[in-house]
Parts: structure tokens; sequence; C-alpha cells
């Protein structure tokens, strides 16, 4: 039998905002065990939270880029259960009245078509605190830093049927609020977090199966290969005339598995009631007008106009724009006077080979866009040709060096004397006589070859079309 | 709506309430007679009537999003009811 692999997401991103959700405790990461918190983020009893302006702000701009309808009266709902990470035993969180619902993310598909995501909603809520299990003593020890921090989930509908499908999402929903500024959205430090519901069905069938949610997933490569595994678990199982137990599992990075979690007793009963702590949010038509007119240009909008402005082909603009660290550079070296097409030669060539080769995320990388368009300029210049530069730039890399001090001390600099050129043209031909000799009879590949010896005399330090016309001039002469 | 000493045991273990047989017979009459209540309230027409989850006529309150001073964490622990000089303790629970 042949089977469909039904897959939705539910993932977790963590606001960008300076202060807690309820309280003006810092978000700031790190920090020593319970010194970012107060009695609100610790749950103490008679306090009460007061709902930070710029999380409805963030929220609602993540909402409007993922192109949902904005919930006009908003409410939050208590989400109840015992367990430490909590202090209050109960989440703070929007079921009912979330702020956001029915939004589209159109993702590029491996057959290169396009296909839109539903986005069934996207509401606010608080972060968890920390747990310690203690090894030796039973005892758990709470770290509350975290408790608080403002969160947005969004969901999906099951629209996904593969998990290039999921990371093309992921990869989109990232650009997206980086672009808005909204998260940093750094899968290792845990700001976006992804729970991936799983379940398979016959090819044809309408109804959906039993479906797993996988939790621990913290890279686009582990979500590629628990879904992998998910599948192929599911798919055996019906196989055999077993039955999918719907379960949480928890995805094993080490044994590239997907393992049962002991389940929460009765976890699933949250008996959500509306949180009468904080007084209803409605926002007006003026304000959501007001924050559509702030909404930075996205990707799509860019990658058009790189198409259109640039001449860029589509899946290198599709590139660079993919990430806002990469097209906040390409901006910075264009607007220090680099010509776009270079720039983008540049980036999506040497720049991601070295990002590639020392396992870097371009927001963490050391080169600066000066560096680069620095090295374009000495090229243009006709200071150093393209093979040397992509030498230099291969070794400033890593610490951001400067091409033109590197070319120095490296002796780099082009051959500008034509004289020299010319002696060194004459002495390879007088030396090659077979080449040319070959050449002569209508071999046109021995001209590359001479033009080789050449810029090996010159220690590849010419201009390596110069020296191909002066090689060319020079045949062109007749035999002495 | 019937209650069952069944779902007297369910709510209370969701609730982490220890109860005695004396205070599960007393509790599943009192829930029958708030439920009852609750038959009473699904009577009234609240057709065209916006629901309401605050009681109090006050809407949008927000704060700016400036950080201030966190607690001294001697201070906060000194509330636990278990604590060692830097975290909260709890019995070991792993999930
Ligand atoms: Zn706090």
């Amino acid at each position: 039998m042949n089977w469909e692999v039904v897959i939705g997401l539910e993932t977790h991103v963590e606001l960008a905002t300076k202060t807690k959700i309820f309280c003006s405790c810092t978000t700031a990461f790190g920090g020593a065990p319970n010194t970012h918190c107060c009695p609100i983020c610790t749950g103490m009893p008679g306090t009460l939270p007061v709902v930070n302006r710029m999380v409805v702000e963030f929220a609602a701009r993540a909402g409007l880029a993922l192109n949902c309808e904005i919930t006009r009266k908003n409410r939050f709902d208590r989400k109840n259960y015992f367990y430490p990470d909590l202090p209050k035993a109960y989440q703070v969180s929007q079921l009912y009245l979330p702020i956001a619902r029915n939004g589209r993310v159109p993702i590029q598909t491996e057959q290169g078509g396009e296909k839109v995501i539903r986005i069934h909603e996207l509401h606010m809520e608080e972060d968890a605190g920390k747990l310690v299990h203690d090894p030796w003593a039973d005892q758990t020890r709470c770290d509350y830093n975290r408790c608080g921090v403002p969160l947005i989930e969004i969901v999906t509908e099951p629209d996904f049927r593969t998990a290039e499908e999921v990371v093309a999402y992921l990869e989109q929903l990232r650009s997206t609020l980086e672009y808005l500024g909204v998260s940093d959205c750094k899968m290792q430090e845990g700001s976006l977090r992804c729970d991936v519901n799983l379940s398979v069905r016959p090819v044809g069938s309408e109804t959906l199966g039993t479906r797993t949610e996988m939790k621990n997933l913290n890279s686009f490569k582990a979500i590629a290969r628990a879904i992998a595994y998910e599948s192929r678990r599911q798919i055996e199982l019906l196989e055999e005339g077993k039955r999918v137990v719907q379960e949480t599992r928890r995805w094993d990075e080490n044994k590239d598995a997907t393992f049962s979690m002991r389940s929460k007793e009765n976890a699933q009963d949250y008996r959500y009631f509306p949180e009468p702590d904080i007084p209803p949010l409605e926002l007006s038509e003026a304000y959501l007008e007001q924050l559509r007119a702030r909404q930075p240009e996205m990707a799509q909008a860019r990658r058009a106009r790189y198409q259109r402005d640039y001449g860029l082909p589509a899946s290198d603009a599709g590139i660079l724009t993919g990430q806002k660290a990469l097209v906040d550079f390409f901006e910075a070296v264009i607007a220090l006077g680099a010509p776009p097409r270079e720039a983008a030669n540049w980036m999506l060539g040497e720049l991601m080979r070295r990002l590639k080769e020392e396992g870097q995320e371009p927001k963490s990388m050391a080169l600066t866009p000066g560096t680069l368009a620095k090295l374009i300029g000495m090229v243009s210049a006709g200071r150093i040709n393209r093979n040397t530069a992509v030498k230099v730039f291969r070794a400033i890399f890593p610490d951001d060096g400067d091409p033109e001090e590197y070319v120095q001390a490296h002796g780099l600099e082009q051959v500008q004397d034509a004289g020299l050129v010319e002696r060194t043209v004459e002495e390879v031909l007088s030396n090659q006589t077979a080449a040319v000799a070959d050449f002569r009879a209508g071999n046109v590949k021995a001209l590359g070859f001479l033009v080789g010896q050449v810029m090996r005399q010159l220690k590849g330090k010419a201009d390596p079309q110069a020296v191909n016309r002066a090689v060319s001039e020079r045949l062109k002469q007749p035999e002495n | 709506m019937k209650i069952t000493p069944e779902m007297v045991d369910y709510i209370s273990e969701l609730s982490r309430l220890r109860l005695s047989d004396s205070e599960r017979e007393k509790m599943t009459g009192e829930l029958e007679q708030i439920l009852a209540y609750m038959d009473v309230l699904n009577g009234i027409d609240t057709d065209g009537v916006e629901p309401v989850s605050h009681i109090f006529p006050i809407k949008n309150v927000l704060r700016d999003d400036v950080v201030e001073a966190s607690f001294d964490r001697a201070e906060l622990l000194r509330n636990a009811s278990w604590a060692d000089t830097e975290t909260f303790l709890v019995p070991k629970a792993v999930d």
C-alpha cells in the first residue's frame, strides 16, 4: 500500500522584547538562577500581571506578516497544570481568542512550484522556567529566570506532506520573523522551538490517521530526520496490522529515534478558563493600520526587487533574501558602492562556501560588509585579479582581516608593468616551441596552455585577460 | 448533571487534593448543587449579549517595555517552603 504522511507544526518563538510578558524583569539570556525574577514571575500570591505593550505589538505584527486575520477583542486564558516549571500551576495563554487566525504562508516546493501552508492560529503566552533534576538527591532545582519570557505559538493546519515542505516553511517563518525584528530565532538557544504532529494514511484517504507529537527538535536537520524516522515507524506498525498510539514522543538526536514519553497523568485536561487578572485587550483599526504602515519590506518583495533592479537570477535573489543576516550584509556592501551583481556573486560563491567550511551561520560570522566592499573595489581597480582576490578572501574571512594589508604582506599586488608582461610572453613563447607550433597548426587549446605558462611565470599576479590579449597578439605576428 | 464519586476523584487528582471519604461525599453533593445552578444560568436568554470575561469596565491595561531591577533573590527564596541559596526546590519531578 502507498502511504501519505500528514504533518502539522506548532512553533514556539521567543519574542525579542527587553522585559517579560507580565513584569519588568529582564529577558536577557543567562544570569545566575532566579536573579531575573520578581514576585509576579515567581507566582507569589496577591500579585497582578500587567501586559507588556511590545508583546502585543510583536504578536500582531507577526500575525499581519503571516497574512492572518487579527482578533480585535483579545483575552488571555489560564491553562492549568501542575508541574514545577510553572510556579503559578497555570500558564497564561490564549485559547478562546488568539490574537491572530487564518493565515497563509506560501512556500517554494522541491519541484519549484508554490504551496500555501495555512496558519490555524497565533497566540501569546508565557515561557516556563528551567528544571534541573538532581542526580543524587530526591530533589529538583527550579530556576525561574525564563519564566514569563514572552512567546508566540504559531499553529499550522496539517498541510505538510514531506520533511522538505516543513523545512521550507520554517525557513520562511524564520526569515519573516527576523525581517520583522520580533525574534532572533536562534534554534540552538531555544528561541525557536518546534513540535511536530505527524500521522500517516493510505494515499487517497480523506480521514486523518492517529497522530503522535514529537518534541525536543532543535535544528532543521533534527526535524527532517525525526520526520523520516517517525513516518517509517508508523507505516511499519500499520503494515504489521498494529495501531499507532496517540502520544507524545521525544526525539533522541544521538540514537536517531523517537521514544514514547511517560505521559503525565491526565495531562491533556488543562481546564482552561478566562484569566481574571488581565482586562480585555482591544486592538483598534487605527492601531493595526499604524502597524501595517510600519511593516518592513519582506523577503518576497525584496527578492522581486533584486531580480528587477539588479538583474539577479531568481535563485540567487532567493538565497540572499532567505536570511536576514545575509540580506542586511548584501545591502550594506552595495551601499558602500560595490556593484550589486558583483556583491551577490561573492556572497553566493565564496562567502557561502567559507560559511559551510567553518560550519557557521551568516548571523555569527566575523566578516563585515566593509571588508568585502573593499576587496571588490581592489579587483575592479585592477590591483588584484579575481583568483588572487579569492585567495585573499579565504584567508581574511575568519577574522575579518584587512584585504589591503594582506595583499601588501604577501606581495600579491597585480603586475601593472606592461613591459614585464610582454617580456614574459616573449620568453615563454620562445621556450614553448611545440605549443606554439600546435597553435599555428590550428589547435586552439594550445592558447590556454601558453597563457597558463605566462601566468605561472608571473606567479599568478597578472591580469589573466591582459595576458590572454598579449599572447594572442604575439601569436598573430608572423613567425620570425 | 449527575456527579459521580469517580468524577470527584478525577477532579481532585487534577487539583492535587487528597480528600477523605466524608469530604468526597460532601464535595459530590456540593458540586452537583453548583452545576444545578449553572443549569439555571443556562436557561437565561443571552442572545445578543456579549460575553464578559472581566467584571470591571476597563481594557488595554499595558506597560512599556522598560527593564526594572528584579527582586532580591534571598528575599524571594524566603517565601518558598523549600529552597537552597540559589533555587526553589521541589521533590524530584521527572517528566
Ligand atoms: Zn518578574
